[in-house]
Formats: structure tokens, C-alpha cells, sequence
């Protein structure tokens, strides 16, 4: 058997994964790139199905923000404490921006990637990225407002793969 | 001595993995990669991604806080 015939025989029986990705927040784009691109390094063929919010994290320019409301358990660290944030703030005018600041100012400082690289990363390691086509239509974006990769599908697709894979997450 | 040395310090989850899947691209067969890293998540997930991908943990050290791997591409 030739080099190239083995790696794809070896491909075709490599484990898979996939991901729904419905949140489009900066907090939430991270797991599901972060186990893509992982997985991807791990030899595993990926597929992500981005719907509703999560079609936010497939934009070209990606403006991503998080919010303080509704979420008693972000605690930001301060100040050498962890401050809780009270949905209160989240009334005060350009407090999200703040929040997201903050965010953005920890993830550079610890050594996080940005969800720009690990994007770029799950494209580079030919992660399969499918677009929700309803999601699309509803929220009218179009192919082109997404970057270069994502193909349209719908839950039936999902579902195909889903069923030939060894990992499927929700997130 | 390794063929190859990345250095991943600093850097948190998933980019040492993901730097050293793709150093081992150019490490030939059999040769080796020594990754240092100071993310102490590090230990599990190189032994993990060790064993799913079949290259060989040949050592898993620390010291000072730094933590050395050096990795046999086999697969």
C-alpha cells in the first residue's frame, strides 16, 4: 500500500466530532473553537454547525462582547478578589463595553488565544464549518458576510453527521 | 537533546497542544520534540494527545515550574 493510500484509509477511519454551536458571545465562542481545533490536532475529523448566535462567530469582522446581566457566576477577578457582577450594572450605559474591555485586557494577559487565531486555526485543520441555512435566512445574512470556508446546510445534515460521529456536543 | 525545541510558555490551553501538533509536521519520523510550557494543564493533555495520536510521552518533567515533554513522532 502507497504513503498517500494509507493516510486515507487511516482518515476514513479516523474519529469524528460535532459541534452546534449556538452562542455568539466572546465567553461562549471559546469552547467550541477550543475543542474543534484540539480535536482536529488529535486526528479527528470535526464538523461545527453554527446556528442562531453562533452564526455571529463565523462574520468576517468579528465584533464580539459579553454581558454582565443574567450570569451570577462571572466573577471577574480585582483587585487581588473576585467581584461578582450584579445584573444592576448591566442598566448602566456602556457597561457590557466595559465588561468586554475587561474581558479582552485578561485573555491577552494569561496567554489565551484570540477567537480570531483559533478561528483561523479550525480553518487551517479543515474543520468542516457548516451555516445554518434558516438561521441565515432569518437573520438575513448572507454567504458573503461570513469568512471563506462555512457551507449552508440544514438540520438534516446535521443529523447525518451526527450519527456517524463518536462525539456530538450542544454548546 | 532533541531534534526540535518549541516553547510554549506562557501560553494556555489549547496553544501548546495545538503549536506542538503542528511542530511535529516538520520533526521526521522518529525524530523528536521537546515542548516546554507553564500551563500545569499541560501534564493530562500532552499524555492524552500522546496516546490518541500514537507519538510517544518518552519523558514528562518539571522544573521550577516549567514543564518539558519530549514527545517521539511516531505517528
Amino acid at each position: 500500500m502507497t504513503d498517500a493510500a494509507m493516510n486515507e484509509d487511516s482518515l476514513d477511519n479516523a474519529k469524528s466530532m460535532s459541534l452546534i454551536v449556538t452562542k455568539g458571545t466572546l465567553d461562549w465562542g471559546y469552547p467550541p473553537f477550543i475543542l474543534a481545533t484540539t480535536a482536529a490536532a488529535m486526528g479527528l475529523n470535526v464538523s461545527m454547525f453554527f446556528t442562531f448566535y453562533g452564526l455571529n462567530l463565523l462574520q468576517k469582522k468579528l465584533d464580539l462582547g459579553i454581558t454582565t446581566l443574567g450570569n451570577p457566576g462571572m466573577k471577574m477577578p480585582m483587585m487581588g478578589m473576585h467581584m461578582g457582577m450584579p445584573n444592576m450594572l448591566g442598566m448602566i450605559p456602556g457597561a457590557d463595553g466595559v465588561a468586554t474591555g475587561m474581558m479582552k485586557k485578561l485573555i491577552s494577559k494569561k496567554g489565551v488565544a484570540s477567537i480570531e487565531d483559533l478561528r483561523e486555526a479550525a480553518v487551517d485543520s479543515d474543520v468542516t464549518m457548516i451555516a445554518c441555512q434558516m438561521t441565515m435566512d432569518l437573520f438575513e445574512y448572507k454567504l458573503d458576510d461570513l469568512i471563506e470556508g462555512p457551507e449552508l446546510g440544514g438540520a438534516a445534515t446535521y443529523i447525518e453527521t451526527a450519527l456517524k460521529s463518536d462525539i456530538n456536543l450542544f454548546i | 537533546m532533541a531534534d526540535q525545541t518549541l516553547d510554549t510558555k506562557g501560553m494556555n490551553c489549547p496553544l501548546p497542544i495545538l503549536k506542538a501538533k503542528k511542530a511535529l509536521r516538520s520533526v521526521p519520523t522518529g525524530g523528536t520534540l521537546e515542548v516546554l510550557a507553564t500551563d500545569p494543564g499541560a501534564v493530562k493533555d500532552f499524555a492524552a494527545f500522546c496516546r490518541q495520536t500514537g507519538n510517544e510521552l518518552l519523558e514528562s518533567n518539571e522544573h521550577g515550574g516549567v514543564y518539558s515533554f519530549l514527545i517521539k513522532h511516531t505517528a
